[in-house]
């Protein structure tokens, strides 16, 4: 049993099923992010933990003491909404105080404690403001404030960084993960963003249309997807997914892949071994097809294939070089001073260690 | 930079003569609306003036002329000592009743209409969305209809020719539209802000006094105005509902001016008619000023 455990825990609203059965079960000081494009679920999931939208079957526990009861205010836990949710009638101080006097928290306890989470966020100067007259990332770092004073068992972060501009976003992420090492509190993180996704949590759940498809650290799931889904919704740019065929070449398992110019390719690829003869989905990272010279070299299963390069995009650290595979662009990472331009012929090195395959028809993974 | 400078006096000359050119439609729309302003203003004037006249002034004819003996008798008159119904009372007594009668009624109208709107937004039931038709609905029935049916309830609750019984039909009616006003300002509110509050343990009257309250400034002070001008200025109810102590100024205001005995005090009148306007005037002009947008901003995204 682990410190915060979600059991088959759905939600309906009328007839619609917003989310099917869910079984997460976080320990204490993880940092749980669940990822997933609009309308999969993720922030009802992080509402119900909440308390503000009941749980329509299961249980939500935290500390194993069942949650389904018990309002919002008493489950111990801290959000930190989308939109900051900042009271704009009040101060800073007002803001960060107002759940303390809730609790009846006396006043001297109140003090000690905002100038403690002040100090934490280095928000000292803007104490006596109103909300208006703060910027984003002052509001940002208000309103973890105002969840810090809590100490609460679980922290609730509602895509908390999605209204920041890019650069101040970057610095907001490095700083909750921060907090994050320095307090230890299990933190549960909704986001769209799958970088995000990634760099902060120590386990992602990735949903979509109401199911959680994958729950697993950021590794897993990046190396080891379970479906097409997860496949193409996590990395940038994302996994190269095209249709290729499995068969058999010199006695060894291979996929054959389709070219731009008709031509086909055959890569030697031992994954798929006994399943000769089927269609499959390849998925290959961009940074495993690179040129001869930046391949893997611990890698045992590098295999050339010349095909016409289609376009090249320069990104300053990399260059990203677009092939045609299965009729489908295929981009490839390659270091930012390789000499290669478009309409070339050019001789692209594919790490099948880390190609993985899927069904076409199910979308789930087979190799 | 070169180029933009290369003559200058040249520039200066065409400035000149394009805003000339701009002037004009500006000259021709200040002279309209100033026209239009004189015009408005033109009843205002005939008013004060004639009511700071001696009546022999005002029958001599020259309604327009300013007063060659400024005098304020007529307003003591009109306040103090002129004859409506039976009593030389004046219109005091009936301006203290409107009085006791406004107040409660716009200042309960508008909590009502408040928790209503905070309750239709906030905390939705099944049904909630009926029952805000329903109170919309209200809002369009004539007055004329409901004359009979409320007659009848202020008698069973013996509310009848009573100051309350005023206040609890200028209620009824005012609901509708307080809910209206406040139910669509606050569901322009973050319900963000609500959660938020929930979290922080605040429950449900806490959370619409130190979170929605404070914020509704604009759309309280639009309804107060809404509702102080319609129930001072209702005649109808007045006249139907209220016994010769318990009239509102409008009733009073009419019994003054159409009292058949004796000479008809045209200047006692228009003080009397001034007197009772005065009030909806002040409102407009003290609770206009906090009537200013934009204090939502900041409390979400920016």
């Amino acid at each position: 049993m682990g410190f915060l455990d979600i059991k088959q825990a759905t939600k309906s609203y009328g007839p619609v099923k917003v989310l099917h059965e869910t079984d997460i079960s976080v320990e204490e000081g993880e940092f749980l992010v669940l990822v997933g494009p609009s309308g999969c679920g993720k922030s009802t999931l992080l509402n119900m933990i909440a308390g503000l939208e009941e749980v329509t079957t299961g249980d939500i526990s935290i500390k194993g003491r069942s949650m389904n009861n018990v309002k919002p205010a008493e489950r111990n836990i801290a959000m930190v909404f989308q939109s900051y949710a900042l009271y704009p009638n009040m101060t800073v101080k007002g803001n960060i105080s107002f759940g303390m006097e809730m609790q009846g928290v006396p006043k001297p306890e109140r003090e000690k404690k905002i100038a403690q989470v002040a100090d934490l966020l280095q928000i000292g100067q803007l104490l006596d403001r109103k909300p208006g007259q703060l910027s984003g990332g002052q509001r940002q770092r208000v309103a973890m404030g105002r969840a810090l004073t809590r100490e609460p068992d679980v922290f609730l972060f509602d895509e908390p960084l999605s209204n920041l501009d890019a650069k101040l976003r970057v610095d907001m992420r490095t700083e909750i993960k921060k907090l994050h090492q320095k307090l230890g509190t299990t933190i549960v993180y909704v986001t769209h963003d799958q970088i995000e996704a990634l760099t902060l949590s120590t386990r992602i759940a990735v949903m979509y249309g109401g199911y959680v498809q994958q729950l697993g650290t950021p590794k897993e799931i990046y190396d080891n997807p379970a479906n097409m889904f997860v496949a193409g919704f996590m990395g940038s740019p994302s996994m190269n997914l095209f249709a290729a065929k499995v068969v058999s070449e010199n006695g060894r398992t291979a996929v054959e892949i389709a070219l731009a110019d008709g031509q086909k390719a055959t890569i030697p690829f031992d994954k798929v071994q006994g399943q000769e003869g089927r269609d499959v989905i390849l998925g290959i990272r961009p940074e495993a097809i690179t040129d001869r010279d930046g391949a893997d070299r611990n890698s045992q299963n590098v295999h050339v294939v010349e095909a016409r390069v289609e376009i090249t995009e320069p990104a300053g650290s990399d260059t990203f070089v677009v092939l045609q595979m299965g009729g489908k662009d295929v981009t490839g990472r390659f270091r930012a001073d390789v000499d290669v331009s478009a309409g070339d012929r050019f001789p692209f090195a594919f790490n099948m260690d880390k190609a993985v395959a899927f069904d076409p028809k199910t979308e789930e993974r087979v190799a | 930079m070169a180029n933009t400078s290369t003559n200058p006096s040249a520039a200066v000359g065409r400035t000149k003569a394009s805003s000339l050119s701009a002037a004009v439609p500006r000259i021709i729309l200040y002279t309209v609306l100033v026209l239009f302003c004189i015009y408005y203003l033109l009843p205002l004037y005939v008013m004060v003036v004639n009511s700071l006249k001696p009546l022999e002034e005002i029958t001599a004819g020259g309604m327009m002329a300013l007063p060659n003996e400024w005098t304020i008798a007529p307003w003591g008159s009109a306040w103090s000592t002129a004859q409506i119904g039976v009593d030389a009372t004046g219109l005091r007594p009936y301006f203290v009743n409107s009085l006791v009668m406004v107040i409660p009624a716009v200042a309960l109208s508008t909590i009502l209409g408040a928790l209503n709107g905070y309750v239709l937004t906030k905390w939705a039931f099944r049904g909630s969305t009926l029952l805000f038709g329903l109170l919309l609905f209200g809002c369009f029935i004539p007055f004329q209809m409901v004359l009979i049916p409320m007659a009848r309830i202020l008698g069973l609750t013996g509310l009848a020719g009573s100051v309350p019984g005023l206040v609890f039909v200028h209620l009824v009616y005012g609901i509708g539209f307080s809910t209206l006003y406040f139910r669509n300002y606050y569901a322009a509110f973050p319900t963000e802000l609500v959660r938020a509050a929930q979290i922080d343990g605040a429950g449900f009257f806490t959370i619409f006094w130190r979170i929605l309250l404070p914020s509704s400034g604009p759309i309280a002070v639009v309804c107060i105005i809404w509702q102080f001008t319609n129930i001072w200025n209702d005649f109808l109810f007045g006249a139907s509902f209220s016994d010769f102590d318990s009239q509102p100024m409008t009733v009073a205001l009419n019994n003054l001016v159409q009292s058949s005995t004796g000479v008809k005090e045209y200047n006692v009148h228009f003080a009397g008619a001034i007197m009772a306007a005065l009030p909806t005037l002040l409102v407009y002009i003290v609770a206009g000023r906090y009537f200013v947008r934009g204090l939502m901003a900041g409390s979400v995204k920016g």
